[in-house]
């Protein structure tokens, strides 16, 4: 697999994703947010956590208006796979590529702690290597991760199996208890907690790794 | 010419700032303060002629979040 890491100003876990994807045995080339295309031939285009342009106006708003968003939604029209992880999915939400909106934490406090994630469906890429109901351990990060939709688009995602994750125990507000939405086609996945911080045993865990094993794994079977 | 876009968050949208700001005015013994919500003033400076059309495009697109925010544009 062919995958691209976007490296914005103020993104932080750039290397730790590309990390991940290149553990799970993935060629991955970082990409620069000024540059107007992708690299030809990217299977993912992985957008990390950070504070993308220093969360101005709000997070992941300036992010999704830069030259390289602009390709990542032609990427994403083809039918090509993206990942977003925590400022990533807020970046994917501004754009449009994926419904909804993350406010602020309902505690207003920045949460940095491992959580438990409940995986929802396991009829993605991302989500193959789990089962529906397995309870893992991953580690959020964020102070706007209070996922939000209208109650109809949150209808829509729950009957069309489109919710990847929930928390276990919901730690900023976020409506039904969403951590993670997938996109139509199910190949673009936002989500908040870090699965790439829990991917090596060094993290103190690697409930995240089989996402990176089961998105690399398709395409080295194909 | 100048305009100041007030954008607000929709009514039904949580706004735990909002929440906030309104205990902590009970904290200071403000009594009959029924609900706070906060929004954000953006004031452009413009060539002069730009329409209220194009305003509005410019707040859409980018200054407003159009799921979780509505937003007004005064024109100064």
């Amino acid at each position: 697999m062919k995958a691209g890491v976007v490296v914005f100003p103020g993104s932080n876990c750039d290397r730790d994703m590309a990390v991940a994807l290149r553990n799970a045995g993935a060629d991955v080339q970082m990409i620069w947010h000024k540059d107007a295309d992708l690299p030809q031939g990217l299977d993912l285009v992985a957008i990390p956590g950070g504070f993308s342009f220093g969360d101005y106006l709000r997070c992941g708003a300036i992010a999704a208006q830069s030259p390289i968003c602009r390709a990542v939604v032609g990427h994403a029209e083809r039918g090509g796979f993206v990942l977003g992880v925590c400022n990533g999915f807020q970046v994917l939400t501004e754009t449009g590529i994926l419904p909804g909106a993350l406010l602020r934490n309902n505690n207003l406090k920045y949460i940095c702690r491992t959580i438990e994630l409940k995986v929802a469906t396991a009829d993605s890429a991302f989500t193959q290597d789990y089962k529906v109901g397995d309870s893992l351990q991953v580690p959020i990060a964020h102070h706007d991760g209070n996922y939000f939709a209208d109650a109809d688009t949150v209808a829509r995602l729950e009957g069309e199996d489109r919710v990847a994750f929930t928390y276990g125990d919901n730690p900023n507000g976020s409506v039904d208890d969403i951590a993670g939405v997938l996109s139509a086609n199910r190949r673009v996945l936002g989500m908040m907690p870090h699965p790439e911080r829990a991917s090596e045993a060094a993290h103190g865990g690697t409930d995240g790794a089989a996402m990176f094993r089961g998105l690399v794994g398709q395409f080295v079977a194909a | 010419m100048k305009a100041r876009v007030h954008v607000m968050l929709k009514d039904g949208v949580l706004d735990p700032q909002g929440a906030a700001v309104k205990h902590a005015l009970g904290t200071l013994g403000f009594t009959g303060v029924d609900a706070v919500r906060q929004g954000k003033v953006i004031e452009l400076d413009l060539a002069d002629g730009t329409s209220e059309a194009v305003i509005g495009e410019m707040c859409e697109k980018l200054l407003a979040n159009m799921v979780i925010e509505s937003y007004r544009v005064e024109v100064l």
